[in-house]
């Protein structure tokens, strides 16, 4: 199922609305990879809120989304990531390196307005 | 369901007269993984089953979680294969057991796919260490040419 992406003032938001397969995540990526340039955004948003599991593959895709996003100048914020998730993630040592992360998402566009002050 | 494997799996239940279907839960559930979208079902039929296991919140993640890393290394190394959930018993202590069996290349030298860090396929997964930290008991069985068996235990505390 394609993930829907709005535009929020300087934004692009995208939530993920159910279990998501591989090619979906990868389609999400090049697709705001893309988006962000067409509408000019300054950050990203990806709400993962629903997501009862981030394995291997989901976490290096949103990594590389938002290495990607970054290159072309703008910031990306994981939001959502549920308490069991981060315990999992982390007992398979898995990680979210140098990717911006808030709690919820009024909390990731506090955290792009922020961002976006520091580096303006 | 056939067990094409010459090597036995370690920890099936001895007695192999576990019937398909008991009540309303399963007792056993096999899975076929041959894509990216079987990794996306293969999940929640563990949560069911774990929920009907009395497992709860992040036991039901990390059950979800391994069976997801099991099928993707089914995808990414042999390309198909099968995970088979099964409730145990050990004692009075009930157990979720996860199989994955595939007959692709196998794995050359397990005791280097078991060192953190290890990966062939360029970084995608975070290999079986990962997997055994999530679980109470890990075993694996592969043979070159012969595909790969992972066994894996969590046992509900």
């Amino acid at each position: 199922m394609e993930v829907p992406i709005l535009k929020q003032g300087p934004y692009l938001i995208a939530s993920i609305q159910s279990a998501v397969a591989d090619k979906d995540l990868v389609q999400l990526r090049d697709a705001l990879v893309e988006k962000v340039g067409k509408f000019r955004a300054r950050g990203v948003i990806v709400d993962v809120t629903v997501l009862d599991v981030m394995d291997s593959f989901a976490t290096r895709i949103l990594r590389d989304l938002a290495h990607m996003i970054r290159l072309r100048g703008a910031e990306t914020v994981i939001v959502g990531i549920q308490p069991e998730v981060a315990f999992s993630m982390v007992q398979l040592g898995l990680s979210l390196e140098g990717v911006g992360t808030a709690l919820d998402l009024e909390e990731g566009l506090a955290f792009l307005d922020q961002t976006g002050q520091s580096l303006g | 369901m056939a067990d094409t494997l010459s090597a036995s799996p370690p920890t099936r239940p001895a007695s192999g007269s576990v019937p398909e279907k008991t009540g309303s839960g399963r007792e056993v559930a096999s899975i076929k993984i041959a894509s990216d979208a079987d990794i996306v079902t293969a999940r929640p039929e563990g949560r069911v089953m774990g929920a009907e296991l009395g497992f709860t919140g992040v036991a039901l993640t990390i059950i979800a979680t391994a069976i997801s890393e099991l099928a993707r290394n089914i995808v990414l190394y042999a390309k198909q294969g099968e995970i088979t959930l099964s409730k145990i018993e050990n004692g009075h202590r009930p157990g979720i057991g996860v199989i994955s069996r595939d007959q692709g290349p196998g794995i050359p030298d397990v005791a280097e796919a078991m060192r953190d860090g290890y990966s062939t396929s360029g970084g995608l997964g975070v290999g079986l260490p990962g997997v055994k930290r999530l679980m109470d008991e890990f075993d694996i069985a592969s043979t070159v040419g012969g595909g790969t068996t992972v066994s894996i235990k969590k046992w509900k505390r």
